[in-house]
This record gives C-alpha cells, structure tokens and sequence, in this order.
C-alpha cells in the first residue's frame, strides 16, 4: 500500500500494492467533532449524493435528519419471526403430545391452549430475536470484513474519536476534485482517496 | 484501610496509579438545576477509548494471574468431582427420600437468578432510558451469560444418567417418545434455554462496536485476525447505527419479558406441584424480585474490585453504586414482603399442612437456615437507608457478600424444608450436604470466576461507544449551561467576576 499527497489540492491518495489499473473506489473526510459533521452531512445530503455515509463512534442523534435516513424495515421482520416462533412452538406441542404421540396426563385434553403458553412465548421470544439481530445483518451486509475504509490509517479512529463522511466512487456525482473541494469547505480537516 | 489499599494498588496495576489514577469523586449530591455528571474527570472520547482498550492491550498484572489462577484452580474442582458424580451416580450426592432436590436445584435456581440483574440493567434501565447503565452494562451481561452457564451445567448432571440429558429436549429417539410438555420442567428447558441465546445475541450485539475499535488499535496479527472477525467489518457507518440501533431496541425490548418470565417459570417448577410451601401464586413476582436482588448483588461484588483494579472510578462512579445499592435496597423490601406474606397466606388460607410448613421453616430443623436467610437479605440492605453507608465502598461490598450468601439460603429454605418434612409424616427425614455437593458449588464458583477473569482480559469491559454518547450528552449539556446562565448565577453575576 502507498500513499502520496497532491499538494495542490490537499487530498492523500492511498493506493492499494496489489493494484494493476488503480481506479479511485472512496473518497474520506475526517471530521475533529459531531458538530462539524452533522453541518456537512446537511450540506453533502443537499448536493444529492447517493451513495455515501457518515462514520462515527457512536450513534450521533440528530444525524439521520442530517443524512436524510429512511426509517428501517426491521420492525417488520421481526414481527415475521415472532409470529413464526409462536405459531411454531404451539404447533409443536399440539403434534407431538396431541398427534403423534398422544400423551394423557390425568385425564386432560392432549392438546389446550393455556398449558402450551409457556413455551410458545419462549419461542416468540427466540425466534424474534433471531430475526432482529439476523435482520440487522442482513440489512447492513454483515458480515463483510474487508472494506476499502481499512486502507486509510486515519479511518482507525473512526471507532474512536474522529468522524468521517465517504463517499462511494461509483456515486454518479462522484468526482475527486469538486468532491474534495466541497468536503474542504464544508469543514474536512482531512481528506483522502483509496485507490484499488 | 486507605494505607492497605495504597500499599496494595502497585501491585495490582502498576502503570495506573502514577498519577493517571482517578481520585474518588463523590457525585452523588442531588441538584435540582443540573444532572449528575455519570462520567466523572477530565474525560473525551480519546481517554475513554485508552483506558478500557489499556485493560486488554496492556500486560495481565499479577493481581490479574492471582484471580485468574486461583478461579482456574477452584473449577478444576468440576473436573474431579463431575466425572465422580457421573461414575457412581447422584448416591454420591447427600439427596435422600424424601429430598430428591438438593444442592443440584438450589444451585440452578440461584446462578439462574444472579442472571437476571444483567438483564434488567441491560434491556429494562436502556428502555426507561437510566444513562448511568453505560458504564456497568457490559460486565453486568457477561455476569449474566457466565452466570446462565453456570445454572445450565446443574440440570445436565443432576438427571442422574447426564449421558441422557439429551431426553430433556424435543429430539427424535428410539422410543418416538416426546417431552411432556404439561410439566413445568420441560418449559424451564425452553425458557432458560431461549433467555441463554438472547441474553448472548444481546451481549455480543453490543460488542461489535467496541471490538471493532479494539481491532482498529491492534498491533498483533491475532488480535487484528480475532477481533476483525468478532467486529464483522463494522465500520460505524451511520446508515448501519441507524438499523442497529433498531435492533437493539428491539432485543431489549423482547429481553424485557423474557427476563420476567424465566424466574416465573423456574418458580413454576415449585408452584405447580402440591408440597406445601411451594404450591404457592405469589411464587412467580417473589421468585423474579429475588432474582434481580441477589444478581444486582453479585455486579455489586465483581464491579467494586473490579473499578479499583482497573482505574475506572471515574467511569463506574460513586453515583452508579449508589444507584445499584438502592435496587438492591428496594428488591430487598419486596423479598422481605414477599417472606411475610407467605406466613400470611399460610394462616388465612386455613389450610393445617401448609401453616405447619411454614412455621416449620421458621422453628423447625432448618430453622438456623431460615434465619441466615432472613437476616442477610432482610436486615442486612436496610443499612441503605442511610446515605453515608449507601456511598461507602467497603459497607456495600460486605452487604453485597452478605446478600449472596442469603439468596443462596433463600432458595436451599425453600426446596429442602418443603420436601424434608411432606404430608406424610412417617417419610420425615433430614438433609445434609456431602463432600460432592459442596465441591460441586464451589467448583461452579470457580468456572463463574475464571470466566470473568478471561472476560476482563479480553473483551471491552465498558460499552465504550455507548459511554461516548454519554459523553457527547454531558457535554452539551455543559455547553448550554454556559450561553443561558441559570437564575441563581444571573441574580449574582457581579460576586463571580
């Protein structure tokens, strides 16, 4: 991996070793605080960029309205699972103490509702939950261990005490130099180019 | 006492107490204009994220490998004793006839309980919104997840034959037999198994953050390998918070129910039989109310050495601990009425069996048990009262020790008294413990101990993305007290310039 920095317009480009024909795949900004990103998230939202995204170390209230973030699909799913672990888990005590192997137990029905609630809200329980942490994954590509964020040195606090905005280079607005020259204004103390 | 623990803390962590060492700082003071600052100090983003990362990436301490040897030695207590226990059968237990439950349930019933803490704090205080949750949540949940271990392995060997402990689950076998889903044992299968997995999914959902800083500061080729697959390629993105915060708002609030219910259903394993003493309704609230008692005890236990040893008095702070000790004290109150109106019950319900049980467990040949019982967790939180006691380190560690030893008495009064002295009086019998059983819960102790020894060692012992929200809130919350000078200061501005 190189890196070399064009001084006429103050943007370090970092490209990857294993490159034959190096195109440029993200731009990064790097923000010192909340505030400042949140300003220029407003602005890169209001260019109508696409394909980009802030990077914070933790979740910045106030940033979705800045991004413009449509709310998530999730709820959904995990309602999906719920009713799927409660369906499921009633069915399975009805079958197997009721059909397929018909238990008596002093001389009560082999199959009622109220003595099949126990399980079936544990399984309501499971199942949900698998839907809402599996939900998240699917939805937010995960796992996906490499990205070409990890190129750039700086991005590493990113999990710690900096805030960035990337911009994705298939993004169709997407262009180093006007690019740079916006995220510049809009605050950037940094701004890099990964190239692969 | 303060000239021991000097003399002891370069021992236990010597590159933090050269002045990097954080002061006890009393933020306990109530103010009616301004909220508690949870993060004491001069701390940002940058020192939060350095102190916790330091306690894994720094060298173990020698206090570190005296804890961790010491819990590794006692758990091998479980590698003599359960291979034992699995040779000659459960005869090696002192459980007789009439009192088939012995240590083996007590056990279970008490690390279930000591469980449920870390769930409250981590789903019930972030759905009510209590901030001062950040700094504790992480190691509460571990204790929760080595706690649920702990309670697993009790049912595994006490069956008897463990080598058919399989029969618990709804698997197919050669008999085409299925479990009897009418018995209340079979629902504790379903519900500590489900509180288990989610308790994981939640714990290790709320990690991926913080691992992913730690794999962003590795500097060794396993640790960037391990902590790049535990992160999953986190990166912070807003548009993955966004969904993620979701889902964790979700898992809590799916946890909420499920905590209140796996202590009702452990409570059913009792409450739905006919012995007198447990064929109870108040069973289910007592038996959740004494979970989240003896679990906020046992954070209570681990937290305050836990805070000394590893510099974080100015994140876990005094606040936080006064807090925990006023749960402890509430939960406390409601065991305590939950004792009394067992007795009662037992008198107007008019039933002669049952008003026997109880005066039984009260004067009868466990009455020493029942007293232990009533006078660590009854008597001993009431010292909560007083402030001064509440904000004292070494009064809530004593409590905390005293409150575990009584949760545990709780749940040995409640299984043997019942079943030693039944219906039938000519089965009367006395239970004692034999040298397995005590091994047994002593090595659970150690496989408890040693796993939160590891924890500490390797995984972020502070939600550290959450304490920077935290952060970011106390600071503007400093920055507007500053533009809009309060009515006090705007009375006098004269006396401060």
């Amino acid at each position: 991996m190189e890196s070399q920095m064009n001084s006429s317009n103050g943007v370090e480009t970092i490209t990857a070793e294993t490159a034959i024909d190096p195109k440029p795949v993200l731009m990064l900004a790097e923000f010192a605080t909340a505030d400042g990103l949140m300003e220029a998230a407003a602005g890169v939202r209001d260019k109508g960029f696409k394909l980009w995204d802030c990077h914070t170390p933790y979740p910045v209230h106030g940033l979705d309205a800045a991004m413009g973030v449509k709310p998530t699909l999730l709820p959904w799913i995990v309602l999906c699972g719920g009713f799927i672990g409660f369906s499921g888990g009633l069915l399975m005590q009805g079958w197997m103490n009721a059909i397929d192997y018909p238990f008596l137990i002093s001389g009560k029905p082999f199959f009622s509702i109220p003595a099949s609630i126990p399980v079936a809200f544990e399984m309501t329980i499971l199942f949900s939950a698998f839907a809402s942490f599996g939900g998240m994954l699917l939805l937010n590509g995960l796992p996906r261990l490499y990205r070409p964020h990890f190129r750039s040195d700086r991005f590493r606090r990113a999990t710690a005490d900096r805030f960035f905005i990337s911009i994705d280079g298939r993004d169709r607005q997407f262009d180093i130099d006007s690019n740079s020259r916006l995220l510049q204004e809009l605050g950037a103390s940094a701004v890099e180019v990964i190239e692969e | 006492m303060k000239r021991l623990l000097e003399m002891l803390s370069p021992i236990v962590r010597p590159e933090l107490t050269g002045g990097a060492e954080s002061p006890e700082i009393d933020n306990t003071a109530y103010s009616p204009d301004s909220r508690t600052p949870l993060i004491t100090g001069d701390n940002d983003n940058t020192t939060i994220t350095d102190k916790v990362c330091g306690i894994v990436e720094n060298k173990p301490t020698l206090g570190w490998w005296g804890f961790f040897l010491l819990a590794f030695s006692v758990l091998g207590l479980l590698g003599v004793f359960i291979p034992f226990l699995i040779f000659w059968g459960v005869g090696t237990w002192g459980v007789n006839n009439p009192v088939g439950w012995g240590y083996a349930i007590v056990n279970f019933v008490f690390w279930v309980g000591i469980g449920h803490a870390g769930t409250l704090i981590s789903a019930i205080l972030f759905l009510f919104r209590q901030k001062w949750r950040t700094s504790i949540n992480r190691a509460a949940e571990a204790m929760t997840i080595f706690a649920v271990i702990c309670a697993g392995m009790f049912p595994g060997i006490h069956v008897g034959r463990a080598w058919f402990a399989y029969w618990m689950f709804p698997l197919p076998n050669q008999m085409e037999l299925w479990p009897n889903f009418r018995s209340p044992l079979v629902w504790d299968v379903f519900a500590v198994g489900t509180y288990f997995t989610v308790s994981l999914l939640f714990w290790y959902m709320g990690m991926i953050p913080d691992l992913a800083t730690l794999r962003d500061r590795a500097k060794h080729t396993v640790r960037k390998v391990a902590y790049g697959a535990l992160s999953l390629g986190w990166t912070g993105s807003n548009r993955q918070w966004h969904v993620y915060e979701r889902s964790y708002l979700l898992l809590a609030a799916l946890a909420t129910p499920l905590v209140l219910s796996v202590h009702s259903v452990v409570s059913f394993d009792f409450a739905v039989s006919q012995i007198p003493g447990w064929h109870t309704t108040i069973f289910p609230p007592y038996f959740v109310a004494g979970a989240i008692f003896s679990g906020f005890a046992m954070v209570m236990t681990l937290l305050v050495p836990a805070r000394q040893f590893f510099g974080l008095k100015d994140v876990i702070t005094l606040k936080h601990l006064e807090n925990m000790n006023k749960i402890i004290m509430l939960t406390g109150l409601l065991v305590g009425y939950a004792y009394s109106q067992e007795f009662f019950m037992a008198w107007y319900g008019g039933v002669k069996v049952e008003k026997f049980a109880f005066i039984n467990r009260a004067f009868g040949q466990y009455a020493w048990a029942y007293w232990i019982m009533v006078s660590c967790n009854v008597l001993s939180p009431q010292i909560f009262w007083f402030k001064k006691m509440r904000t004292n380190i070494w009064v809530m560690f004593v409590v905390s020790i005293f409150v575990n030893i009584g949760m545990w008495f709780e749940r040995f009064v409640i299984t043997v008294t019942s079943l030693a002295n039944e219906f039938t009086t000519s089965a009367w019998d006395y239970y004692s413990p034999k040298l397995a059983d005590v091994m047994i819960l002593l090595g659970a102790f150690g496989l408890f101990f040693t796993l939160f020894a590891l924890f500490c060692r390797f995984l972020p012992f502070i939600a550290m993305s959450e304490v920077r929200g935290v952060l970011a809130e106390q600071a503007h919350a400093k920055a507007r007290a500053h533009q809009q000078p309060s009515p006090e200061s705007a009375a006098k501005p004269a006396a401060e310039s």
